[in-house]
C-alpha cells in the first residue's frame, strides 16, 4: 500500500496552557503543538514538518475555545474553531469579515476542526485568516514559560513564508480585537474551486465617524511572502470622506506594493490586477457595513 | 501507546503508533473497512467518519486525537438490520455509481439532517454545501442532494406518523 503516513513520533497531551508550554520547555523547543492538524498533519505526511514530539492542545479547547467581549475588545481564544467563528453572533455583529472569511474557507468539515491559532501560526500567506486579523488590527497574546505574555500586533507577527513572531517556548493563546466606534468589514476571494485557498484575497476594515474615515485596515493574501498589510493605503485613507475613487485609488496602491508570483494559479500582472479590484470591492463594501 | 475509543457504541483500544491516522485505526485495527481512504490530503472527503456527532477527515487526524471520543463509521447507521433513512435515500435515488464516496457523504449528510432546524426545508445550497467538502465523480452530486432531502422528508413524515 502507497501509504502516506508521518514520519515516527512521540505524542504527548497538554493538560492545561502552563502544562503545554513547560511540557515545550523540557523539550527544548523542539516539539510542536497541535491544534486543528489540518496543516500540520498533511506538513507531516509529505515530510515538510518533521517535529521529534507533538503536544496536542485540543484538550485546551475548554480553557482556550472561545470568543467574548471583555471591556473594549473582542476576545478569541486560540483554539477557537472555524465552525464557531462562521456561528458566532458577536462576532457577526461588530465583524461581518469573520463570517465572510470562513465561509469560504476549506470546506464545512475542515472548519469542524481548524482553530484560529493554528490558522495565525501556520501563516500560510494564501491563508484568508491571517488577513482578517491584519485589516482588524489584531493583537496575537503569547503565553511563555513562567506565564509571561507579550502582545504583538500583525505587523510585527508576520516575519517570513511559514515564519513568525512565536518563539518555540511560547503558545499563542488569544487574539484581541479593540472595539471602535463606527466599524464596518468585508472580505472578498477569488478561487479556482469552492474552498480552496485564493488565487487573491482582500480583507478591508474602516471605521467612519461623522463622515470621515478614522481607521482603515487593508491586507492581502496569496500575492506574496506573507500577508500582505497594504499599509499605504491604510494612511491615505485616514482622514478622508469614503467614495467609490477613494476606494480605487487604494486598490491601485494594493497592486502596486503587493508581490506576487506566477503560478499555476495566475501570472503576476492578473494577480496584481485581482488584488486592485478585489481590495476596492471589500473597501466599498465595509464602508456600507460601517455607515449601516 | 494505547489509545481507545468507541466506534459506533462498541468499545475498542489498541496499542498503537502515536503517528497511526484515525482512518488507518479504524481499517487496520478495528477492521471496519466501510470507511475509505481516499486522497489522503484533507481534498476529497471519503474518509469523514462523525467524531461526537460532528465530520472530521481521519486521514487528518491522529488516532490519538480521538482517545475517549464517540466515533461513528457509516457501519454505524443502520440499527438491527434496519438501514438508516439516509442510507434508503441513497437507494431510492440512486446517489451511488462506484460508492467510493458513499461513507463519507452519508455521515456527512447525516449530520447536516441532524443539525439542521428545519431538515425537510433545507436549500439545495444548504446542502450542496455541507457536503462540499466530498468529492463524487460519478454522481454529479444531483442524486446526492435529492437523497439526503428524502432522508429528510422520510423522517419528518415518520415523525407526525404520516407517510
Amino acid at each position: 500500500m502507497a501509504m502516506q503516513t508521518p514520519a515516527p513520533v512521540d505524542y504527548s497531551r497538554a493538560t492545561s496552557v502552563d502544562d503545554a508550554i513547560s511540557q515545550m520547555e523540557s523539550l527544548g523547543g523542539q516539539a510542536r503543538f497541535l491544534a486543528g492538524g489540518h496543516s500540520l498533519i498533511p506538513m507531516m505526511k509529505l515530510r515538510l514538518a518533521n517535529p521529534g514530539h507533538l503536544i496536542d492542545i485540543n484538550p485546551l479547547e475548554p480553557e482556550l475555545g472561545y470568543i467574548r467581549q471583555e471591556g473594549g475588545e473582542i476576545r478569541i481564544g486560540a483554539m477557537t474553531r472555524h465552525v464557531h467563528m462562521l456561528e458566532s453572533e458577536l462576532l457577526g455583529q461588530h465583524f461581518p469579515i469573520f463570517f465572510e472569511a470562513e465561509h469560504v474557507l476549506a470546506d464545512p468539515v475542515v472548519r469542524n476542526r481548524g482553530t484560529i491559532g493554528g490558522s495565525l501560526c501556520q501563516a500560510d500567506p494564501a491563508e484568508d485568516l491571517s488577513g482578517v486579523v491584519t485589516a482588524l488590527k489584531g493583537q496575537a497574546v503569547l503565553r511563555g514559560p513562567g506565564g509571561a505574555e507579550r502582545v504583538v500586533g500583525m505587523e510585527e507577527f508576520h516575519i517570513g513564508p511559514y515564519m513568525t513572531a512565536v518563539q518555540p517556548t511560547e503558545l499563542l493563546v488569544e487574539v484581541r480585537f479593540a472595539l471602535k466606534p463606527g466599524g464596518g468589514s468585508a472580505h472578498e476571494k477569488v478561487e479556482r474551486r469552492a474552498g480552496d485557498f485564493a488565487i487573491v484575497a482582500a480583507s478591508a476594515a474602516l471605521w467612519i465617524e461623522n463622515g470621515v474615515i478614522t481607521d482603515a485596515g487593508l491586507a492581502c493574501s496569496a500575492v506574496g511572502p506573507t500577508t500582505m498589510h497594504i499599509s499605504r493605503a491604510e494612511e491615505m485613507m485616514i482622514g478622508q470622506s469614503p467614495s467609490e475613487d477613494l476606494f480605487a485609488e487604494a486598490g491601485a496602491i494594493a497592486s502596486q506594493d503587493c508581490s506576487p508570483s506566477a503560478d499555476g494559479r495566475g501570472p503576476v500582472d492578473y494577480k496584481r490586477h485581482v488584488a486592485g479590484v478585489l481590495s476596492k470591492r471589500a473597501l466599498s463594501r465595509a464602508a456600507a457595513s460601517a455607515l449601516r | 501507546m494505547q489509545v481507545s475509543m468507541s466506534i459506533n457504541g462498541e468499545p475498542f483500544s489498541y496499542d498503537v503508533e502515536p503517528r497511526m491516522l484515525l482512518v488507518h485505526y479504524i481499517r487496520e485495527m478495528a477492521e471496519l473497512h466501510g470507511t475509505h481512504w481516499g486522497c489522503d490530503t484533507s481534498n476529497c472527503g471519503i474518509c469523514v467518519v462523525l467524531m461526537d456527532g460532528v465530520p472530521i477527515k481521519s486521514c487528518t487526524t491522529l488516532a490519538a486525537q480521538a482517545e475517549g471520543h464517540e466515533i461513528t463509521t457509516v457501519e454505524g447507521l443502520e440499527k438491527d438490520g434496519v438501514l438508516d433513512p439516509i442510507q434508503q435515500g441513497f437507494h431510492e435515488m440512486h446517489a451511488l455509481q462506484c460508492g467510493f464516496c458513499t461513507p463519507g457523504t452519508m455521515v456527512t449528510g447525516r449530520w447536516l439532517i441532524d443539525k439542521h432546524p428545519d431538515p425537510t426545508n433545507m436549500t439545495d445550497y444548504e446542502i450542496r454545501e455541507a457536503i462540499s467538502g466530498g468529492l463524487c465523480r460519478c454522481t454529479g452530486y444531483v442524486n446526492i442532494v435529492k437523497a439526503i432531502r428524502w432522508a429528510a422528508a422520510y423522517e419528518a413524515a415518520a415523525a407526525t406518523g404520516g407517510n
